[in-house]
């Protein structure tokens, strides 16, 4: 592995199964030498807020991919999007998401983002989407490191393979 | 396969410079490749190394970093300092085991 490969995730999606890909690649790349930094924007704060870090959720509705399969059942069809709707069944695809990942021993958002920043990872929230929501520095988690302009972050991760979730 | 000499012993490597037979290793072995990586071994060095070897001959596998960590009881910040440059793939070689196969 070269010594200078740099990697740069940007997150810019709220849901559950949207959380995780750049954690798990990041921890990988981490893993192996490569440095790496994440941009958390729009819906991808989510992420590091607070507030929602331990709220995330798998809405199944509109993903074709939420099969009864996925939930357990021993026939593989899909859901109705009108099913999909239905009181509970956020929560419900969340906690059977949760379940699973707990078994294959997959830590929360919340420890991957603490072990990312433990080995080196840099993190930053976009600044136009944090003004835009009203938020500010103290309703991000301590892993954040700075809340930077897309300019910066354009500047930051020159000559990095940047990787758009 | 090459092969590679420490002290008396003559031991085949793949070609990234992993041990080919695990049971090969010999503390010994660990000392000449973290000189390569340019890691002095402490004793906290070796309670990883050891805690490695164990694994991989109770389970047959590799731990991952993550199994390390929790297993050994290791801060992930002071295994990224042990073994600067990425721990998954310099621990595996300087305790003689096979890359990790999980992510996490």
């Amino acid at each position: 592995m070269s010594e200078n490969r740099k990697m740069a995730f940007i997150c810019s999606k709220g849901n559950l199964d949207m959380a995780y890909p750049a954690l798990i690649m990041g921890w990988a790349a981490l893993g192996v030498g490569v440095d790496v930094t994440i941009f958390f924007t729009f819906w991808g704060l989510d992420l590091i807020r607070k507030s929602r870090v331990d709220k995330l959720g798998l809405p199944p509705v509109g993903n074709a991919s939420m099969r009864t399969g996925m939930m357990g059942f021993p026939f593989d069809v899909g859901i109705p999007q009108l099913v999909g709707v239905l009181p509970g069944m956020t929560a419900f695809a969340t906690a059977l998401m949760k379940s699973k990942m707990e078994k294959l021993e997959v830590p929360s958002v919340r420890e991957m983002l603490e072990m990312l920043h433990d080995a080196g990872a840099k993190m930053y929230a976009c600044k136009m989407t944090v003004d835009m929501a009203g938020l500010k520095k103290e309703d991000f988690l301590d892993v954040v490191d700075d809340i930077v302009t897309a300019t910066e972050f354009i500047e930051m991760t020159e000559g990095a393979q940047i990787v758009f979730i | 396969m090459p092969v590679r000499q420490f002290g008396a012993l003559q031991l085949e490597v793949d070609n990234e410079g992993y041990l080919v037979n695990p049971k090969d290793w010999t503390p010994e072995v660990a000392e000449a490749f973290a000189k390569e990586e340019g890691i002095e071994l402490t004793d906290r060095h070796w309670e990883v190394i050891n805690f490695v070897r164990k694994y991989y001959e109770e389970r047959g596998q590799s731990p991952t970093i993550r199994q390390i960590t929790v297993g050994a009881g290791i801060p992930t910040k002071e295994l990224f300092k042990l073994f600067p440059g990425g721990p998954a793939k310099k621990v595996a070689r300087i305790a003689g085991v096979p890359k990790p196969a999980g992510c996490i």
